[in-house]
């Protein structure tokens, strides 16, 4: 049997460029007491991995590191656990390669 | 609000907006193209791999000053199981034509160059300005675009949206509704750089020759999906997508496919010592035929991945997205010349084009497809692959076992693992589906 690496996705990240827009997120998760499904699946399923379960076993977003994917957007904005939109003009992700 | 009034605005300058946008101002109209990027390409990612013939229709002369990668003459299928793949391979030195048709492309280099062929045409490229959503009239026709900018209500006859697969703006406006997660996936890619000598030894390639690898199997753990490595001049580009309802499902993440696939023996020595530059992430539409939404409307159209145009099973994209939004701006222009309205009766011409080319063509020629795959996930993904892993290996493996036992195990292993009547089934569902 190998044993699996595990696999840091903030060193992937450390090679993309980003405008950060600082104070203005662009995507937000509705407070919640107990998380719905959908928002856990986040855990695994956003491939930047911006979101995270806090101590208090809800789910939070940092988007900082986001690659605008629209993954969340498509698994959670149904069930209105998150608002999402993109960045403003210029922010996020700038691609050098894409 | 900005009061010059515009014939159409393009919303987004991927493929599919920057041929709208193209073609519109080579024909004459005022045009606005709005990006939220900094400039066309910086939001916008593929594999890549460019079409020459729906951009020769567009720039003939593009092989003269487009940022190509390189000129394809190998395409290889791999259906892998953990340890091996079984490859078919084409290889052709009838690719090395003096106008070759398939090209790696890097998209941020490439969309760059496209835009710039789209402000020469004399169409206004507004970029770092993200669309927040479409202007209306009190009975539901667009009128224009609401920007991010301060005093940002743009106004036009009609709006071409080619805002990607997201299609966020179509969806806010209840013109169609949001991508469902078993209709689009989710596919990750980083650049990997090395030497182009490197290059070119590790894939058999001489000059700008170029070779792509796509590849199936238990690669994506009995997800639906597909793997990719694409040779460019000094990099590679090297991914994995699997639906994002598979992902949901599973609980897989998407660095974790893409790092075992890295990791996989047939795939680990091809990027041996690479630098990897970036990671991006993106979503593909899966949906085919029977995903596609509503077209156009009153005052609007919709073109390339936010119309979900995508043919998953030939991996075309990027040239649906291009014919579209080039025959979106034909029907345009002649609704134009005649002088008439942008209604939705009018701009209903772009569908009826849309529908006796290729594009739709194709697209309803597969339209069985994505629900086999998607459902049979298991069988196509793991069982498959697993089985012709064991059977080659039987073929080759000499070890003074007759050659009719061997048969004879390969020819059980089959039936033990999918049964008669499912074989027949599998076989008869996809004949259906393909045909």
């Amino acid at each position: 049997m190998s044993i699996e690496p595990s696999v840091r996705v903030e060193d992937k990240l450390f090679y993309n460029r980003y405008l950060v827009d600082a104070g203005r997120a662009h995507i937000k998760v509705r407070p919640h007491t107990t998380p719905s499904p959908e928002l856990l699946s986040m855990l695994k399923a956003c491939p930047a991995r911006c979101y995270e379960l806090n101590d208090k076993g809800q789910v939070e977003i940092t988007v900082d590191g986001c690659i605008e994917c629209g993954t969340c957007r498509v698994i959670c904005e149904g069930s209105g656990d998150i608002e999402w939109s993109y960045p403003r003009g210029g922010y996020g992700v700038l691609f050098k390669f894409g | 609000m900005i009061e010059e009034k515009f014939d159409a605005i393009v919303v987004g300058a991927g493929m599919a907006g920057n041929a709208a946008a193209l073609t519109l101002a080579q024909r004459g109209l005022k045009v606005l193209q709005l990006e939220r990027g900094e400039y066309s390409g910086s939001k916008n990612v593929q594999g890549a791999i460019l079409y020459a013939d729906m951009l020769e229709k567009l720039i003939p002369d593009f092989r003269e000053d487009a940022p190509l990668e390189r000129h394809l003459v190998e395409q290889r299928f791999w259906m892998m199981d953990d340890r091996s793949h079984t490859g078919l391979h084409y290889r052709s030195d009838d690719f090395n034509e003096e106008k070759p048709n398939r090209y790696t492309i890097i998209r941020a280099q490439f969309d760059k160059w496209f835009s710039q062929k789209v402000r020469e045409a004399g169409a206004t490229v507004l970029c770092e300005t993200t669309v927040t959503e479409l202007a209306q009239d009190a009975y539901g026709k667009v009128i224009g675009v609401r920007t991010d900018r301060a005093d940002g209500e743009i106004h036009a006859d009609v709006v071409i949206l080619a805002e990607g697969v997201n299609g966020l703006l179509g969806t806010r406006a209840g013109l169609r509704e949001r991508p469902k997660p078993d209709k689009v996936a989710l596919a990750v890619k980083e650049m990997h750089f090395l030497p182009r000598e490197t290059i070119e030894a590790r894939f058999n390639l001489r000059g700008d020759e170029g070779m792509v690898i796509e590849a199936a199997g238990t690669i994506s753990r009995g997800m639906t999906g597909m793997g990719f490595i694409y040779a460019n001049k000094e990099c590679i580009s090297l991914g994995i997508g699997c639906l994002v309802a598979d992902f949901q499902r599973t609980g897989e993440t998407p660095y974790g496919l893409l790092d075992r696939f890295k990791r996989h023996p047939s795939v680990a020595p091809l990027i041996e010592g690479s630098e990897v530059k970036e990671y991006a992430a993106h979503l593909i539409p899966e949906g085919g035929f029977k995903a596609i939404p509503q077209l156009y409307g009153e005052g609007w159209v919709v073109v390339g991945d936010a119309a979900q145009l995508n043919n998953a099973i030939h991996r075309e994209g990027s040239n649906l997205a291009m014919t579209s939004g080039r025959i979106a701006a034909e029907a345009i222009f002649q609704v134009k010349s005649r002088k008439d309205p942008m209604t939705a009766e009018n701009l209903s011409l772009y569908k009826k084009m849309l529908d006796e080319s290729f594009v739709i063509k194709d697209l309803k020629k597969y339209k069985d497809m994505p629900a086999l795959m998607h459902t049979q996930s298991q069988n196509f993904f793991l069982t498959y692959p697993e089985l012709v892993s064991k059977a080659m290996q039987n073929f080759l493996r000499v070890d003074g076992t007759p050659k009719v036992e061997k048969e004879k195990t390969t020819f059980k292993s089959f039936i033990k693992a999918r049964s008669w009547s499912g074989l027949f089934g599998d076989a008869f569902r996809l004949a259906r589906a393909w045909r």
